[in-house]
């Protein structure tokens, strides 16, 4: 198997759905690969940025008060119609 | 108190008019579904309306939730699908059309996947990258970089890790399609934050054949 072929099937490889025969000639190509080995290694850290950083994007805090506010709104307003309070 | 209460319990809560149960749901998920609206529209004021409109919605909807422990995956099913009109209606084109315009010959596009070109490892670890300010707004920006079409999928499927055929669904594209773009995504998100974080020089490996 060649570089060019592992491209192809990198994204199964990663998301663990790849063939087990295709998986066995993948890995055996990596073993002797260290490009292959870095590109997967850093596509699995490029992931893991992203996923572990979700929370980190900070929401401004009007926005969040924003919100809060038209909810609270929102919910009278529904509720209050009926329950007649 | 009820910070402590699971999401089935709040969501119970909430359905017999406890407007505090639901503002802790609201607390509980109002930063991710931030996040998602503001990476997949990249605009202040569209993200706070799909966020807005997305709690408003689950507030009005919020009788038919029986299990009230998918509330955050009902959730974001929501802000998925309000995000995604955004964005159907900033190219100025009914929903229904959206699958003609982005429907592309998956082939094609694997024809032409983005070859490695920098291929290092990296100085930092991804837990060390995200404890820096500096770094975070980088890591932000390189996310930025990528076309809409790939953020949008990669966003979907990486972060928020909805299975492909739930992508595919949401997106109007085929489940090849889904698997196409997050490969090239995944592959020129790499390229740029190798660029940033990559080893020296000496460690980089050239391309070879």
């Amino acid at each position: 198997m060649k570089c060019e072929q592992m491209l192809k099937l990198l994204g199964d490889y990663i998301d663990g759905e790849i063939d087990p025969q295709m998986c066995e000639l993948f890995e055996r190509h990596m073993a002797n690969c260290p490009r292959c080995q870095i590109v997967v290694d850093t596509i699995r850290k490029t992931i893991a940025l992203y996923r572990e950083g979700e929370l980190l994007f900070e929401m401004p805090l009007p926005i969040r008060e924003r919100l809060h506010q038209r909810i609270r709104q929102r919910w009278q307003e529904k509720f209050a119609s009926r329950s007649g309070e | 108190m009820a910070a402590e209460l699971s999401d089935g319990e709040l969501v119970q809560r909430a359905q017999a008019g406890d407007l505090n149960a639901f503002e802790t749901l609201v607390s509980r998920y109002e930063r991710r579904i931030w996040a998602l609206a503001k990476q997949l529209l990249q605009h202040d004021q569209d993200a706070e309306d799909v966020v807005q409109d997305t709690f408003l919605t689950a507030l009005e909807h919020l009788h038919t939730l029986r299990e009230g422990e998918r509330f955050g995956a009902w959730l974001k099913q929501i802000a998925v699908r309000l995000a995604y009109r955004v964005l159907a209606r900033r190219k100025r084109m009914p929903t229904e059309s959206l699958d003609a315009l982005l429907s592309e010959d998956p082939d094609e596009e694997e024809t032409t996947l983005p070859r490695p070109q920098l291929v290092a490892d990296w100085r930092d670890s991804p837990e060390a990258l995200l404890q820096r300010k500096e770094t975070m707004r980088l890591i932000e920006e390189a996310l930025q970089q990528l076309p809409e079409k790939y953020r949008v999928v990669f966003w979907l499927r990486d972060v928020e890790q909805l299975p492909t055929r739930e992508t595919a669904e949401a997106l109007g594209i085929s489940e090849a399609n889904v698997k196409v773009r997050l490969l090239r995504a995944r592959l020129m998100l790499r390229e740029y934050l190798t660029r940033l974080f990559g080893a020296d020089a000496e460690q980089i490996l050239t391309h070879s054949d």
